[in-house]
């Protein structure tokens, strides 16, 4: 990738090629076939381009035309995290684990078994002592088919986030797991999460992308959940990145028999953020709940992509993605649901609700229900608004300025998808953030409390974003 | 107190008011009766300062000060209030959260230091009392599920913690039941004295048995076209708002 005459895809066949080995190296016989595969269908798909219709309005391809460095394996795998952070929510109790530019960082250990049988640690190193445990699992979910960013991340990626949760286990913890990208150079990182858990089991986790620099970064992270029978996964995603950071953020859902999944995805900060959400229920009586926030302002992008495919009858799901657009920024939203012919007795709403806070702010929204059943609630619909002059006449004439009013109607927009975080420590911390975010002052360029783009300073964390 | 002068304002390039002239003054009661569509809420939006209307001609002076130039928020810090005819339903911002900021924007204008959080809830308590609110509006969003009459009563509540100058009751007794309608003008009667001024517009004579006005005007067809003691406000009632066309016939 030294050249940048040559395509992305060029460079990154080019990469690959030479790297074979040491990409390789780890892999149990079925996942490095996997990733073999992986590798042949990203060679005829490349990055996705805007000839895609669900990649018409993201335009990946102009950003990686500049030079990115693939991530070699660290030294820093033993760094010492809170030399970079320390926790500030004293109430919040997780169990947290760091990837730093796509790798697992070891702290202790690389991988450990708790008590309880829940194993937690890196991916890599899972591939080495539980090989039968992540084949099972690994590549089942993500769907390498549908373009080419989610086969280069099969392709590529080497480490990530592993936890297992055995069956009737519910884990009081939540799992926090916070990607830190730290780079000099422009780095292109894959990282690959793979969670697991059992029957009639219960996990929180936390999943937080924060950058530590003002180094451009191309973040390439997918995640799989599988959730087995009358399982139940809350899951959160935090996104605070720098303005030249572009994450393009997969999770897939298995969901089987009775499990329920509940996941809120808020977008603070980005330059280009796309959040895929990708859930199929294998078999009845599963319930999605699938959420959204997105507060965006100057010239950021986030796209979020919703997929719900109800194989099987009797399943719920219900989407609601709020945003609140400011200044030049563009927002997207693609929700797809399909219902498969023998999926009777599906329920499924869609919502997609915006305020558009200046003439320039852009909103494309698409929601979309593909129908084959012929015993189904289905719902679909999308809104795009200014703020209520209405509302905003009556609360200044109780003597709340024009600025006060409108930071209050945006805030009460918000906290719809806010109050849908179900850990209460969690939850008031948002809150705090989106209310500063909509005051201005996370803004992650200026006034953000990392400092990241003034690094003399001293990186202080009166509110601790990075562990949430 | 208040002073308007030949008040000519139109919207969408219809009419609506057409010369009106009123007086004001502290420790006054002043209720405006009138058929619909006469312009009765376009003057009680145009003095809180809704800006949809086109002002022709016309001056209101509120306390020796323009009130045209005044933003809303100004208006309502240097003591003007409405109580609105259908008051707005806010999702997600809680009373408690829209009151104190109110009451701490107002005292920030008057340069007086916030209340603590204490104090407020001790001055939320009170007022509660005063308008016979009994649910926990804590939790409650701004005017959100609640019913006709408790949209008024909060009205009056949010009168009695900013307590104005002058206050504009905008049909406030409009599908009022008659112990809700008691409650609202008790609230008033409690808050009224010799150093602040009462509008009351109303279509009956009702709640004027309540509260009882110095003044009753009738605004027709965008002007007062008659103005007496509270005596006049029984005469409407039983010849009906026909009889004033009568006269200049």
């Amino acid at each position: 990738m030294q050249t940048t005459q040559k395509s992305i895809k060029e460079r990154i066949i080019h990469y690959v090629e030479n790297h074979s080995g040491e990409i390789l190296q780890n892999d149990p016989p079925e996942m490095a076939q996997l990733r073999r595969k992986a590798f042949q269908l990203f060679k005829t798909q490349g990055i996705p381009g805007r000839n895609l219709e669900s990649w018409k309005n993201t335009d990946i391809q102009s950003i990686l035309d500049q030079e990115y460095h693939c991530s070699p394996e660290p030294e820093s795998r033993k760094i010492n995290v809170e030399t970079f952070f320390h926790c500030n929510i004293p109430d919040l109790d997780t169990l947290m684990v760091n990837t730093l530019n796509g790798y697992y960082i070891y702290r202790h250990s690389p991988l450990k078994k708790h008590p309880n049988g829940v194993i937690i640690g890196s991916l890599a190193e899972a591939k080495k002592q539980y090989p039968q445990l992540v084949d099972e699992n690994y590549g089942k979910c993500a769907i390498d088919t549908i373009d080419g960013m989610i086969s280069l991340n099969t392709a590529l990626a080497n480490d990530g986030v592993f936890v297992y949760v055995p069956d009737n286990v519910e884990m009081k913890e939540a799992i926090q797991i916070v990607h830190i990208n730290h780079n000099e150079e422009r780095l292109l990182t894959n990282v690959r999460n793979l969670i697991v858990v059992g029957k009639n089991s219960s996990l929180t986790l936390v999943h937080c992308d924060d950058s530590y620099t003002k180094q451009a970064a191309f973040i390439n992270s997918l995640t799989e959940i599988i959730v087995k029978q009358n399982a139940v996964v809350d899951h959160y995603k935090l996104q605070n990145l720098n303005n030249n950071t572009t994450l393009i953020n997969q999770v897939f859902f298995s969901q089987f028999a009775d499990s329920r999944v509940h996941s809120v995805a808020m977008t603070l900060n980005g330059g280009l953020i796309r959040n895929y959400a990708h859930t199929r229920f294998h078999e009845p009586g599963a319930e999605a709940n699938v959420l959204g926030l997105y507060l965006v302002d100057k010239t950021q992008n986030v796209d979020n992509q919703v997929y719900i495919n109800h194989t099987a009858p009797n399943c719920t799901s219900n989407e609601l993605f709020k945003g609140l657009i400011d200044d030049q920024a563009k927002a997207i939203f693609n929700g797809h649901i399909k219902v498969h012919r023998n999926a009777q007795k599906t329920i499924a709403y869609q919502n997609n609700k915006n305020l558009l806070l200046t003439d320039k702010a852009r909103i494309v929204a698409k929601p979309f229900l593909e129908i084959y059943a012929d015993d189904v609630k289905c719902s679909h619909g999308a809104t795009v608004g200014q703020l209520d002059n209405d509302a905003l006449f009556y609360l200044m004439s109780r003597g709340i300025s024009k600025e006060s009013a409108r930071m209050l109607l945006m805030y009460a927009f918000a906290a719809e998808v806010i109050n849908e975080i179900k850990i209460d420590v969690l939850r008031n911390q948002i809150d705090d953030m989106v209310k500063k975010r909509l005051h201005g002052e996370l803004d992650i360029c200026e006034t953000c409390v990392l400092h990241c783009q003034n690094r003399e300073r001293e990186i202080t964390f009166p509110i601790d974003m990075s562990k949430i | 107190m208040l002073s308007i002068k030949n008040l000519t304002v139109s919207i969408e390039n219809k009419q609506i008011l057409k010369g009106l002239n009123l007086e004001i003054n502290k420790g006054e009661v002043h209720a405006i009766m009138g058929p619909n569509g006469t312009g009765k809420s376009t003057l009680a939006n145009i003095i809180a300062g809704k800006n949809i209307y086109t002002i022709e001609e016309g001056t209101i002076d509120y306390m020796g000060k323009n009130l045209m130039e005044m933003e809303v928020d100004e208006r309502a810090n240097e003591g003007i209030f409405l109580s609105f005819q259908y008051p707005v339903e806010i999702p997600g911002v809680s009373m408690v959260n829209f009151m104190r900021t109110a009451i701490n924007e107002q005292r920030q204008y008057h340069g007086k230091d916030p209340l603590s959080a204490a104090e407020f809830l001790q001055k939320m308590e009170e007022k509660k009392k005063l308008v016979e609110i009994h649910s926990k509006l804590t939790n409650r969003s701004v005017n959100e599920g609640f019913s006709g009459g408790e949209k008024k009563k909060n009205e009056i509540f949010q009168m009695a913690m900013l307590e104005p100058v002058l206050a504009i009751l905008d049909e406030t007794d409009s599908g009022l039941d008659i112990d809700a309608l008691r409650v609202v003008a008790n609230g008033v009667n409690k808050l009224r004295n010799e150093n602040n001024a009462f509008i009351v517009i109303t279509h009956y004579q009702r709640l004027l048995d309540y509260i009882i006005p110095d003044f009753v005007h009738v605004l027709f067809e965008g002007k007062i076209v008659k103005s007496g003691g509270k005596e006049l406000a029984l005469e409407l009632e039983q010849k009906g708002y026909e009889w004033l066309n009568q006269p200049s016939k």
